[in-house]
């Protein structure tokens, strides 16, 4: 089936190489009380004078980015020590700063540095963070993420995303029709490379529980099919190729299976279990309606979804084993797109805000909604795996561009994209660190 | 719509010759062994050598082929039944005709939702045609959800663009 319609195809495959694809330029919006805090520029200690990655600004980038920071300017620092014997905490006082960051990268071989860092309360005069990390040319961006993240959390309590990576789609619109991409990037989004790219959509976007593979939907040859592609090799494999819808995709939390939406012949959206080994589908809902956008509760007990069955489309939750579904959205006339923030606490949604589609977010145990975004068209929720901002979609000048916003509702900012429409972020999981 | 043609046409040739073999769609557009013309202006011309001349009636020029839904709806209004029931004549004169019913949604809400909203309304003519007696083998459903829209806009007379059927013959 899939050889004889393959002629018609275009898609290319693309193995996570550094292919140049649409840089996110990232515009924040600020919250009301900052704390000011000092990221000096890096020693060097080596025997070339090889450039290196500025780390000093990727940490002070990060922190600015998350709202929650302001670092002081380069050029007001009195001093700019590179270990922590030599940080004056008087000169940092007096400018208002609150922490401090002095670090060096040694060189340990013809590709192998030290990247070594330490932080300071300087109100308090005491190191909080001392850290060395081996790191290559390749690694050094984001061993500098990796330290931004362990800054971010002692000085917040909340454990830092600036090593995650963010999944999203582009449409861009050429002389012969519209080309779709599948794009990883990093967080900040730099580093973008495409993974795949086809004349036809490309759609929902799904990390595996390890970040190592994506599922998405695609519609090479004029149907829906579910791959799950493994990012480092670029292989993929076809999952579900029935008739029908295709869709939706979304990995239980050990990695073993996809819920996904088969439409079958007859066109009656359900939600079913695919096992990725066996590939053997065991469905979960039968109702007529259209049942959608499955997706799983961290401790995998659930799988939340939606369904218009009593009318427009709401969330409803049933037990991954089966069962019989229970209604969890009531205000409004539109919640669609369930996804569950990591911690299991809250479950973000596309929600009619009197005309608008917004991103709002439902507490589950108090079972209030807080609108998050403030767009006409905002879609595609899916939360930073440290439960305390999301990612979405909105529109811009006619074109989607991705926003994040804290889980609060106070810090957001923007991700503009350089060219085509950009849509469906998916936030990755945790890195793993070998 | 090339394809359909010149299906008709090996499929006629195969007759005429008393062939029982199954035919197989040409994937080559340009079939010179049967004098075929993916041209529509031609093609009865091409088929009178066979003695089939209203067969090639290109369906797909003389009816149309998108059907507009409303807001929220998958019904197929009045004013496109007759429409719909002409393309069920068609499909009911040739059983090896096959058309895909490409279902779509205006960009409003959840992408995923949009396909399931697609399907339905692909569904709904998909169901008219059946009571008129065409075979579910003749026809595949195919939603695009929001992904192809037919206007960029964003008004409401985009959104009516979008919100549509189109029926297309696949051989």
């Amino acid at each position: 089936m899939f050889k004889k319609i393959s002629f018609a195809i275009v898609v290319i495959v693309f193995a996570a190489s550094n292919a140049a694809a649409q840089k996110l330029h990232i515009d924040v919006q600020g919250i009301a009380q900052p704390t000011p805090v000092a990221i000096v520029p890096f020693g060097w200690e080596g025997s070339s004078p090889a450039k290196q990655l500025d780390v000093a600004s990727v940490i002070k980038a990060d922190l600015r980015r998350s709202g929650r920071f302001a670092p002081t300017d380069e050029n007001d620092m009195l001093q700019k020590p590179t270990d922590g014997a030599d940080v004056d905490f008087d000169d940092w006082t007096v400018l208002g700063v609150e922490a401090v960051v002095v670090g060096k990268i040694i060189q340990t071989g013809d590709d192998a540095y030290t990247l070594q860092f330490q932080l300071f309360d300087t109100f308090r005069r005491r190191q909080l963070i001392g850290f060395r990390m081996p790191a290559t040319r390749g690694t050094m961006r984001s061993s500098a993420h990796r330290a931004a993240d362990m800054i971010y959390e002692k000085l917040t309590g909340i454990k830092g995303v600036f090593g995650t990576k963010v999944a999203y789609v582009t449409a861009e619109q050429q002389s012969d029709g519209r080309l779709y991409s599948l794009i990883v990037s990093d967080q900040d989004g730099e580093n973008d490379h495409k993974i795949m790219e086809s004349k036809d959509p490309i759609m929902s976007p799904a990390w595996s529980p390890d970040s190592r593979q994506l599922a998405y939907v695609s519609f090479e040859g004029s149907k829906s099919s579910i791959f799950i592609q493994t990012l480092r090799s670029g292989n993929r494999f076809q999952v579900s190729n029935k008739p029908g819808i295709n869709g939706a995709p979304s990995f239980s939390p050990d990695g073993r299976k996809l819920v996904i939406t088969l439409g079958g012949v007859d066109g009656n959206p359900d939600i079913h279990i695919l096992d990725i080994t066996s590939r053997q589908t065991k469905r979960l809902t039968t109702h007529r309606a259209i049942d959608t956008e499955g997706t799983w509760s961290p401790d995998g007990r659930y799988i939340y979804f939606t369904s218009d069955r009593a009318g427009g489309p709401q969330v409803y939750r049933i037990s991954a084993n089966g069962g019989t579904p229970e209604r969890i959205t009531f205000e409004g006339s539109y919640n669609a797109r369930p996804r569950l923030s990591p911690d299991g606490t809250r479950l973000a949604m596309v929600h009619n805000d009197r005309g608008n589609y917004r991103i709002a977010v439902m507490n589950l145990e108090r079972k209030d909604l807080l609108v998050l975004s403030t767009g006409r068209q905002d879609e595609s929720p899916s939360f930073a795996p440290n439960s305390d901002s999301l990612i979405y979609a909105t529109r811009q000048g006619g074109d989607g561009v991705l926003e994040t916003v804290s889980a609060d509702g106070l810090i957001r900012q923007k991700m503009a994209s350089g060219q085509g429409d950009v849509r469906e972020p998916v936030w990755s999981p945790f890195p793993r660190f070998q | 719509m090339s394809y359909y043609k010149l299906f008709a046409v090996a499929i006629l040739g195969a007759l005429l010759a008393g062939c029982g073999a199954t035919p197989v769609p040409d994937p080559d557009p340009v079939d010179t062994t049967y004098g075929g013309d993916d041209s529509a202006n031609t093609s009865r011309a091409a088929g009178e050598e066979f003695g089939g001349g209203e067969f090639f009636d290109d369906v797909e020029e003389t009816l149309g082929t998108v059907i507009y839904f409303e807001f929220d709806s998958s019904e197929v209004r009045a004013q496109d039944q007759d429409l719909v029931a002409a393309h069920a004549i068609s499909l009911n004169e040739n059983s090896y005709a096959r058309v895909r019913l490409e279902g779509h949604a205006d960009e409003r809400g959840s992408r995923e939702y949009n396909i399931g909203l697609g399907e339905r309304r692909a569904q709904a003519v998909r169901q008219i045609l059946m009571i008129q007696g065409v075979s579910a083998s003749q026809i595949q459903t195919v939603s695009f959800g929001e992904e192809r829209p037919e206007s960029m806009g964003s008004s409401e007379s985009d959104y009516a663009q979008n919100r549509r059927v189109e029926i297309k013959y696949t051989n």
